[in-house]
């Protein structure tokens, strides 16, 4: 099944036309930056999921608040749907255009409105980059937790309609659990604040709804965030083992012991020697599975945290155990980890990379299925895993240039989500459903769940005209999905209608 | 309902939800409002039901508790001290410090109400420990939503939208929780310090390595509480300075049973006599924490380091939700039978809140007005 704007299976759009919508959206919006040629638009056909490529039909590029209220506005009164798209490094390709769609880019809202280091609270612009709110705030010992690999390019209105995660999730929460206050406006253009500077706000939390809401409920243009201070010290100690599943029972004897590391990564086998080969890090390439664990916070109780993991490992069987030495061999062993995606592309020309959640316990078991798929399908795949919070990124191998082998590789990926759900897991931790899942959506949902979010969308954008196809399968699509998956003769969606 | 062995053998174990999905389809045939009815304990909080009672407190269990993978899932009808003792007993808890109220508080209770105790600003709240519930819908059916994973962006996040919602949107009947290992140590201060000194220290240390778990303040005396590691809990208390605290003090704080909240009436009586009840109603603030004194009449007491101020004043509900807007934070009424507990929504937001109870339930039969008239 293509994941395309599909009308058959997706829903009709409406019928618009890019000179009307363009003339119209002038006179609303003067001076609002409209891009109208074709190799202009170019640029903006795909976000961080690139093998999926559509022209928009008009890109947006506001500098005022009250230009996105007019085109909203005027988008609303024809009909017109809307994509919005911040710095374009989502991997589930949330904002991938629509042909028929104008496409809303929010990165020229690179400001950080306030900074209050007391408060310990920055407010921002949507278009402000993850990594530049920590820089600013650690003139004053504070950082912003949240810390997505793309950390130096993605902006803080893709981590919150994405619900962004990172390396110090299980310790730190991800994006939802950062964010203080957001103000958004309707897809009828009308201002809502959710949140607040305080600690809470009345009525339902809708702060929480809209964090990962993928750019379905409304247009972020302000975001709120809380700020941590720095930790006084931060250790990290790589573990190798001879055994994946001994590295997998090691998280949870960690765990165990009452210790929470701020990071617990593993690397299997194939992603060790890739980033060794890329980075140079010192990881141990016969090991069939490295452990890293950062322990950070006040100095003493580092101190002793290190001296329990250590025991701990030890007793789990690791082979080899190491402490980075100081600051600069502690950012070696990260920079193998955090280049792993780019490490494991330089051996094949293409890869594909997955973003499941699974209990820790069902690990050795969803790895096997892993390594049966790849066999079978004669792909190879490469696991890095968030391990202390469950979120699993296999790194399918493929070759685009050969016929057929990206269906493969996506097929190969569709099964892995699958066996995610299967093990009580989910399609996706960080990265969100976008266009990518969203056939692996009707997997995790059952149809009746999935009207609930189609309800929860009608509260808020009736006309479904923001993001249109993403985040939420139809029925009908799940319907088509389910066709590909009879189990026993069996239709799984029967009462449905079909477009 | 099904009977089973239960690996928590003191925590009843009985699975009711057919029968309440049963309940709630009949309610919407005959078009009954329903009262979600717990133990009752946080009645208080809210505008009062009128409804058919939908009794949760038999739909009692734990389902699934695994120590290693920090969650556990419940019905919703446990009772809060039954799952506590069961997480104690693993040398775990639920950071969020729930209050209970009275003895037979449920959890379902404490996830609708979405209250928080002390150590909210360092912890987190009731919704960051949510990972997933099932929910009855206005057709009586069960649907799930979340699950029991740490990471999970499939589909909107209703999970959480259900904290605080206090019911007006669907029946709980299970929630997946995050939980984490209790503290190795910790230890209570009292420092005698006025407001300004006191605003000015927290802020300072903020953002320094203190492992600071609770902060309060009333009557010109700062209560601290440290929680962390053996040696950083030690070193910082020497550093602080102060008396040490009567540990019994954050659970008093926590249930409203200090002699401040006497005569109240949302939490269960206090230790003191009823004759010496404070008359005046019960406030809380909620406002950023760094927020000056506000000038209200009245006694005080700050808790989450000033992000969470009590007020027994005679004041207009008018004119302490003015003062607490002017600061970008609200109000709400603990004594029972205000008219309007919550404040009111901008006008926006409130149509948006319209629009969603109408989707989850188009009747408006679930707790029909307990947060809001039109709710």
């Amino acid at each position: 099944m293509n994941i395309l704007f599909d009308e058959r299976l997706d829903g009709p759009l409406p019928a618009v036309d890019r000179e009307t919508t363009a003339q119209r959206l002038q006179q609303a919006a003067p001076g609002l930056t409209l891009l109208v040629r074709e190799e202009d638009r170019r640029p903006f056909e795909c976000d961080g999921l690139a093998a999926y490529r559509v022209l928009p039909m008009l890109v947006a590029l506001p500098d005022t608040l009250e230009q996105v209220t007019a085109l909203l506005r005027t988008c609303h009164a024809l009909g017109v749907p809307v994509v919005t798209r911040g710095a374009g490094t989502g991997l589930s390709g949330g904002a991938l255009p629509l042909e028929q769609g104008v496409l809303l880019v929010m990165s020229r809202f690179n400001r950080i409105l306030e900074l209050d280091p007391d408060a310990r609270i920055a407010r921002v612009q949507p278009g402000v980059r993850n990594l530049a709110i920590s820089e600013a705030a650690a003139p004053h010992g504070l950082y912003y937790a949240p810390d997505p690999s793309s950390q130096i390019a993605c902006s803080i209105g893709g981590n919150v309609a994405e619900n962004a995660g990172g390396v110090h999730c299980l310790k730190y929460g991800l994006t939802v659990h950062n964010v203080l206050a957001l103000e958004v406006l309707t897809v009828e253009g009308e201002r809502m604040r959710l949140g607040s500077e305080a600690l809470d706000a009345p009525g339902f939390d809708l702060l929480a709804l809209f964090n990962g809401s993928e750019g379905m409920l409304g247009i972020i243009t302000e975001v709120t965030v809380k700020l941590l201070p720095r930790p006084q010290v931060a250790k990290v100690i790589m573990a190798s083992f001879d055994d994946l599943e001994k590295a997998g029972r090691a998280v949870g004897d960690i765990i165990a012991a009452g210790i929470i590391p701020g990071g617990l990564e593993m690397m299997d086998n194939l992603a060790i020697r890739a980033a060794e080969d890329f980075i140079h890090a010192g990881y141990p390439v016969e090991a069939q599975a490295i452990l890293l664990c950062e322990l950070d916070g006040v100095e003493a109780d580092v101190a002793d945290d290190c001296q329990r993991v250590r025991e701990v490992l030890a007793e789990a069987g690791a082979t080899a155990i190491a402490l980075a030495r100081d600051d600069a061999e502690r950012a070696l062993f990260w920079a193998g980890r955090k280049n792993a995606f780019p490490a494991v592309g330089r051996m094949a020309p293409d890869y594909y990379c997955m973003d499941g959640t699974i209990p820790r316990r069902e690990l050795p078991r969803v790895l096997k299925g892993i390594a049966e798929l790849a066999e079978h399908a004669g792909l190879q795949v490469a696991n890095v895993f968030h391990a202390g919070d469950g979120n699993l990124h296999p790194l399918i191998l493929f070759d685009a240039n050969r016929p057929g082998e990206l269906a493969l590789a996506e097929r190969v990926g569709g099964r892995i989500l699958e066996l995610c759900v299967e093990a009580g897991g989910s399609i996706t931790g960080e990265h969100g459903v976008g266009r990518e899942k969203i056939n692996q959506m009707c997997a995790q949902f059952q149809p009746a769940e999935i009207t609930v979010f189609h309800a929860v969308k009608a509260a808020f954008d009736p006309q479904g005209l923001l993001n249109p196809g993403k985040n939420i399968p139809t029925l009908a699509r799940c319907a088509e999905y389910g066709a590909m998956h009879v189990h026993d003769n069996q239709l799984p969606h029967p009462e449905l209608p079909r477009f | 309902m099904t009977e089973k062995t239960s690996p928590h053998p003191d925590v009843p174990d009985h699975d009711h939800a057919a029968a309440l999905c049963e309940q709630v389809a009949e309610a919407q045939r005959s078009g009954t409002p329903l009262r979600i009815a717990g133990s009752g304990s946080k009645a208080g909080y809210g505008r009062p039901v009128t409804g058919t009672p939908l009794d949760l407190t038999r739909h009692q269990g734990i389902t699934h508790y695994d120590p290693v993978e920090l969650v556990v899932s419940v019905r919703t009808g446990t009772r809060l001290a039954h799952l506590q003792r069961v997480l104690a007993a693993a040398g775990q808890h639920l950071p969020f410090e729930p209050p209970h109220f009275g003895g037979d508080a449920t959890v379902g209770g404490t996830i609708a109400t979405g209250l928080s105790g002390p150590r909210r600003p360092w912890s987190g709240a009731v919704r960051d420990f949510v990972l997933g519930t099932r929910l009855i819908t206005h057709e009586g059916r069960e649907l799930r939503f979340g699950g029991e994973v740490m990471k999970n962006v499939a589909g909107y996040d209703l999970s959480r939208l259900m904290v605080g919602a206090q019911g007006t949107l669907g029946a709980l009947t299970e929630v997946s929780l995050k939980v984490l290992p209790r503290p190795a140590a910790a230890h209570g201060l009292r420092l005698r310090i006025p407001l300004a000194a006191a605003t000015t220290k927290l802020a300072k240390w903020g953002r320094q390595p203190i492992p600071l778990a609770g902060a309060a303040w009333m009557d010109g005396v700062l209560y601290l509480r440290l929680e962390g590691g053996p040696r950083s809990v030690a070193a910082s208390r020497e550093r602080l300075g102060g008396e040490d605290l009567d540990p019994d003090f954050w659970e008093h704080l926590r249930e409203q049973q200090l002699p401040f909240f006497d005569g109240a009436g949302s939490g269960a009586p206090g230790p003191a006599s009823a004759q010496a009840s404070d008359p005046r109603p019960l406030w809380r603030l909620s406002v950023p924490a760094t927020t000056p004194p506000l000038a209200l009449d009245g006694h005080w007491l700050y808790d989450w380091a000033g992000a969470q101020r009590w007020l027994r004043s005679e004041a207009s509900a008018l004119m302490i939700r003015e003062a607490t807007d002017r600061v970008g934070g609200h109000a709400t009424c603990y004594t029972p039978g205000a008219a309007e507990p919550f404040t009111p929504l901008a006008p926006v937001l409130a149509r948006h809140h319209r629009q969603l109870k109408q989707q989850f339930d188009p009747r408006g039969l679930f707790n029909p007005g307990r947060l809001y008239p039109d709710l």
